[in-house]
């Protein structure tokens, strides 16, 4: 691999644990450890931690902070509290997509802003541009923080094990000590499970990685956040959002707040009052083979992810369609490399925890 | 459960990881598979839908896929000939590639139709020379 490819405070712990190592997004990163399967499940029925280092991260601050979210953030900042967190989407003016985005408010005028390691510079110099008319300070903090997630039904009890105080509920974030040092702890995660995510200085992250493992937590790769999140029916930025599609589109109206007036929120408006032509949908094949990301939809639409699902053991995935075939138990016809395989449109999430 | 890294001397290997077994009492006849390496780099092998007996194979063309959670693979034919066999234990167990890549994960059974295309394929040492250095591509 080129020498180029940054890697995170834990690649050693990776090469330890045996980790397959590919590039992602500019960074080597651990794709998979003993197996994807084992490591999905471990997720769903115990606890895996995943290393997210390579998530880049903005802090915006001042008396006009969250004016300047406002406008770049699809959702309703002033809603958020102290310690709260908030998901949203970065939208061009034509309400195309440029990123996925979660919000932590650390203080009153004080936010961390977590963004796809993929999108960090680009976001950062769309944050920068439109932070020159306001009274507010942007800056890069992605040298600061390593990540990690720790997700599944025992994810919490096992964080709870080695933390000062107790845990943040969902969607909340806290300051703690874990094992002594001092890190963010969010209520939140990409995999459809419980669990946190963990937000510290990347000299501290190796002995928690080892703590969190001595405790039984499975080390987990990118191959399973991935079939983790698409059970979940989580938006893979790259994949399910980009900047050819609005957020209505892809079925994330629900965080769209068009009267605090975001880059965007004009389109984004007409597009909820006219309804889009296509949406995301999620879909399972009915019977055997695994539709993947490029696959053509008989009728029109398009395959934007796809993988064999480890936990209802069937081809599943997230697909744009014509919005009049987008009705749940619509049938579909996917093109699989030249063979049709019949699929479902089904609710969403795929996967819902416990079930 | 995964199997130990190898390539066994009794193999003939065609370069994109592919082996052929041609038994001395069967020289116009060869069983086919995927290499410890293949299955190794795709993971979890988790779909083959086997082609049908009588299908014509070509050197060097693709004649199955064979995919992991994450990625789909083309099997490419190491020789030319008419599929005489399939192996349907892949359709509900495709684990036995990863389980034993060179025993029963073998794939199809051919008729050669080309017998001299032999001379191509890498024996076991020259095979794993290929290997050595190179990085690891997952899609």
């Amino acid at each position: 691999m080129p020498s180029t490819l940054r890697r995170t405070a834990l690649y050693d712990r990776h090469v330890d644990a045996g980790a397959k190592l590919v590039e992602f997004a500019g960074w080597e990163m651990p794709v998979q450890y003993e197996g994807v399967r084992q490591e999905h499940i471990a997720v769903r029925t115990d606890v895996g931690v995943f290393d997210v280092s390579h998530m880049g991260e903005i802090e915006t601050s001042g008396p006009q902070s969250l004016a300047l979210l406002q406008l770049l953030i699809s959702n309703d900042l002033a809603k958020v509290p102290i310690g709260g967190a908030q998901y949203g989407v970065l939208c061009r003016e034509d309400g195309g997509v440029l990123d996925d985005l979660f919000t932590y408010r650390l203080d009153a005028e004080r936010w961390l802003t977590v963004t796809n390691a993929a999108n960090h510079a680009q976001d950062l110099a769309w944050w920068r541009e439109h932070a020159a008319a306001f009274d507010a300070r942007v800056e890069d903090r992605i040298e600061d923080y390593a990540m990690l997630a720790v997700q599944g039904p025992r994810a919490r009890e096992l964080v709870q094990a080695i933390s000062d105080a107790p845990l943040p509920p969902r969607m909340s974030a806290a300051t703690r000590r874990l094992l002594g040092a001092e890190m963010l702890v969010c209520g939140t995660g990409y995999t459809g499970e419980e669990g946190v995510e963990l937000l510290l200085a990347p000299g501290d992250a190796p002995a928690l990685w080892n703590e969190l493992l001595r405790r039984g937590a499975t080390p987990t790769g990118l191959a399973a956040r991935d079939t983790l999140r698409l059970e979940a029916c989580y938006h893979l930025y790259g994949n399910d959002l980009s900047t050819e599609r609005g957020p209505i589109e892809a079925g994330l109206g629900w965080c769209c707040v068009e009267d605090t007036d975001f880059v965007g929120a004009r389109a984004v408006r007409r597009v909820r009052a006219e309804g889009p032509s296509e949406r995301l949908v999620a879909f399972a094949i009915d019977g055997p083979g695994i539709a993947r990301r490029g696959n053509p939809i008989a009728g029109g639409g398009i395959v934007t992810s796809g993988t064999l699902s480890p936990t209802l053991e069937v081809g599943i995935g997230l697909a744009y369609v014509p919005a009049a075939r987008a009705a749940v138990g619509t049938r579909l016809e996917i093109d699989v490399r030249g063979k049709m395989r019949p699929a479902v449109v089904r609710e969403k999430p795929l996967y819902r925890k416990g079930s | 459960m995964m199997s130990e890294a190898g390539y066994p001397d009794d193999l003939l290997y065609h370069p994109e990881h592919d082996w052929a077994r041609i038994d001395a009492a069967q020289p116009e006849e060869a069983t086919l598979g995927i290499t410890w390496y293949a299955q190794d780099a795709l993971g979890e092998v988790v779909f083959f839908e086997p082609p049908s007996v009588g299908t014509m194979l070509a050197q060097g063309a693709p004649y199955a896929e064979v995919e992991s959670v994450k990625a789909v693979s083309d099997v490419l034919a190491p020789l030319s000939g008419e599929i005489v066999a399939v192996n349907e234990a892949l359709v509900d167990s495709p684990q036995l590639i990863n389980e034993d890549p060179y025993g029963e994960g073998w794939m199809v059974r051919i008729a050669l139709s080309d017998p001299g295309e032999r001379e191509q394929l890498l024996d076991a040492g020259a095979y794993s020379a290929t290997l050595n250095g190179g990085p690891q591509q997952l899609g």
